[in-house]
């Protein structure tokens, strides 16, 4: 009874149409904005920022971009780690080649070139879907990160690839503490996040199910496929771009092509997979889940072990979560498609019911 | 009734649609007037969808010409046939299924829409504005089709006879001048008929739509059309008015050959 819509009439369409229509989403929503800018900054320790928060508001980032092509738009992309890298080695070249270049216009121009390369490797969805089309995306993996080592013009003559990027400094602030860096992340993804909620609650978003849904009657409609597919490309990529240059400006520091492997772009599908297929929250809610998982079952495990007098050890530990990862994996594709975010919508549905059962 | 049955506004002249070796479309000669309800009928394989296909460039016939809105071409493309007012329903259902009726419906006005997907993303200002606009429109729609109760329901999990409703709403929401409907009504109990079969005659008589329908309930076909095409194995083998058609020979051997 605490959470519901009822009593709370649309008398306009304007009313109905907002971003969070229902009162306690918008309630909730301003409490977590509070929370993750004011309390988590004030009690929040170096190790929980740069460990965790940080890298967790980095790979919802690009769980978002992958979500706006693979769960809105129905294209299956495996190279959504390789535009991480296309953007933080953009970044990298804009601040250390362009004399005087603001940080944040790098970025944007890291999003912008990830863009471009996200179009270029989305023309194969313009005549092949699903299996065929993410073997293509498997070649984009594959190739920007043989370009990003093999060019060393990319890498501004390092060594094998390897880039240490220089300070983030905006107006004269020094953005050297994990909890400035954290914030500073917080700020752009909290504003990428509500731009991506407005394009998939418009015409760009129905746009892009309209074809993952039925191409065919999305055509008769009007809507040109090609227009939309690539622009799915671009707005995810550019979305992923902007994450890899916030993984090497704000995160490591440091970063080779190597490091954005097949591996990471598999970690980000499963976000989603765990998080929501088509949900912006989702993104979120699978980034912690996969990020946080490994961590919780590193404490649980030995402590599982001690109690019951089990021999865990390193290697079984690493085993055991790996099973534990699997059988999630399978559990969300089978049973829950909609992943995390639909079993929280069903938690407010029963909520709304509460406390009668029907 | 008000309306005035106009011009040839669709012209199909010697249509002929293969695929492979397959003939779906023989040399096929018909017209469409302003306003009026036209009916394809035939048996089934007889090339009735495909027809539909030609019309709005979803096939590109191999042979033939048509002429729509003054205008010859070799063949249609789905965005200019849109574009130019042409809005269909699907034989098979083919809304968009993860998408509420509210969003299927909007989609449906895609064409008319102007911000641009930057607009979009700060939604203040134009986009709002527009999506505003729209609603209002997609609510009169909404409204003449009586689906107000289910207006935030995922399409996937309508009844069959309420999908096609739906479906006939998004193409509505186009304010199209033409209209192509196949088979609205199949699948259909009585009561659900006699709905559809409102909607179509209002649809007509109300906006002026021009409407091209494919539909097996010959009891249907002569009560709402004007004139009546009949197909059979892709081939034209009656055309004309429904009491014309209905006393066709050849009409009625292809009909007793394969129907009841
Ligand atoms: N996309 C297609 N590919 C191959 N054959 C097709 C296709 N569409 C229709 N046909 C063939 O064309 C013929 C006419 O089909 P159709 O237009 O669907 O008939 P109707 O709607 O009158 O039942 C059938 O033999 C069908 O198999
Ligand atoms: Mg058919």
């Amino acid at each position: 009874m605490f959470y519901r819509e009822t009593g709370q009439f649309k008398t306009s369409y304007g009313a109905d149409q907002q971003i969070f229509p229902i009162r306690q989403d918008r309630i909730g929503i301003v409490l977590l904005l509070a929370v993750a800018f004011v309390g988590v900054p004030a009690l929040g320790s170096e190790y929980f920022f740069s460990a965790i928060l940080i890298p967790f508001l980095i790979f919802s980032l690009a769980a978002l971009g992958l979500n706006i092509l693979t769960g809105y738009a129905g294209q299956l992309s495996l190279g959504s780690a390789a535009f991480m890298a296309v953007g933080a080695y953009a970044a990298y070249n804009f601040q250390v080649r362009v004399e005087g270049m603001p940080v944040l216009v790098s970025f944007v121009l890291a999003g912008l070139t990830a863009a471009g390369v996200g179009i270029l490797f989305g023309l194969p969805s313009l005549r092949i879907k699903g299996f065929y089309l993410a073997v293509a995306t498997l070649a984009a993996q594959f190739f920007i990160v043989w370009c990003l080592t093999k060019f060393p013009y990319l890498s501004n003559d390092s060594s094998s690839g390897v880039i240490s990027v220089p300070g983030v400094s905006i107006l004269g602030f020094d953005f050297d503490t994990p909890r400035s860096k954290y914030l500073l992340v917080l700020t752009l993804v909290t504003l990428l996040a509500l731009a991506a909620k407005n394009m998939v609650r418009s015409t760009t978003g129905r746009a892009w199910m309209a074809v993952r849904d039925m191409d065919v009657a999305a055509e008769v409609i009007g809507i040109r496929l090609m227009h939309t597919k690539l622009l799915a490309f671009a707005v995810s990529s550019f979305y992923c771009g902007v994450a890899g240059a916030l993984y090497a400006f704000c995160y490591l520091g440091s970063v080779e092509p190597d490091g954005f492997s097949l591996d990471m772009s598999f970690r980000i599908l499963f976000m989603i997979i765990v998080g929501g297929v088509g949900s912006i929250l989702g993104s979120f809610l699978g980034a912690a889940f996969i990020l946080l998982l490994p961590i919780f079952l590193d404490i649980v495990l030995p402590a599982l072990s001690e109690l019951l007098h089990l021999p865990f050890d390193g290697a079984t530990v690493s085993h055991i979560q790996l099973m534990v990862f699997g059988a999630l994996i399978m559990f969300f594709l089978v049973v829950e498609p909609h992943g995390l975010a639909r079993l929280w919508q069903i938690a407010k549905e029963k909520l709304r019911l509460w406390p009668f059962p029907h | 009734m008000a309306r005035q049955i106009g011009e040839v506004i669709l012209d199909l002249r010697n249509i002929s649609l293969r695929f492979g070796g397959v003939k779906a479309l023989t040399d096929i000669s018909f017209n469409v007037r302003e306003h009026e309800i036209r009916a394809i009928i035939g048996p089934n394989g007889a090339g009735k969808s495909s027809m539909l296909n030609v019309i709005n460039g979803v096939y590109h016939p191999q042979e033939g010409e048509i002429l729509f809105h003054g205008q010859v071409r070799r063949d249609m493309d789905t965005h200019d046939a849109a574009a130019a007012g042409i809005a269909r329903t699907f034989q098979n259902i083919a809304l968009f299924k993860g998408m509420s009726v509210l969003d299927n419906l909007m989609t449906g006005r895609n064409l008319k829409m102007r911000t641009n997907f930057l607009q979009h993303a700060l939604w203040w200002g134009p986009a709002k504005r527009e999506e505003l606009e729209h609603r209002r429109k997609v609510e009169e729609v909404i409204d003449f089709l009586e689906i107000e109760h289910i207006r935030k329901t995922p399409v996937g999990r309508l009844p069959y006879g309420l999908q096609k409703r739906v479906e006939l709403g998004r193409a509505l929401a186009a304010e199209p001048k033409m209209l192509l409907l196949d088979e609205p009504m199949a699948g259909m109990n009585v009561e659900e008929k006699q709905d559809m079969c409102r909607f179509i005659l209002d649809v007509n008589d109300q906006f002026g739509t021009t409407i091209v329908l494919i539909e097996h309930d010959m009891g249907v076909v002569m009560d709402i059309s004007d004139r009546v095409v009949v197909l059979d194995y892709g081939k034209k083998i009656g055309d004309g008015e429904p009491e014309e058609v209905k006393n066709n020979p050849e009409v009625i051997a292809a009909y007793l050959g394969t129907q009841h």
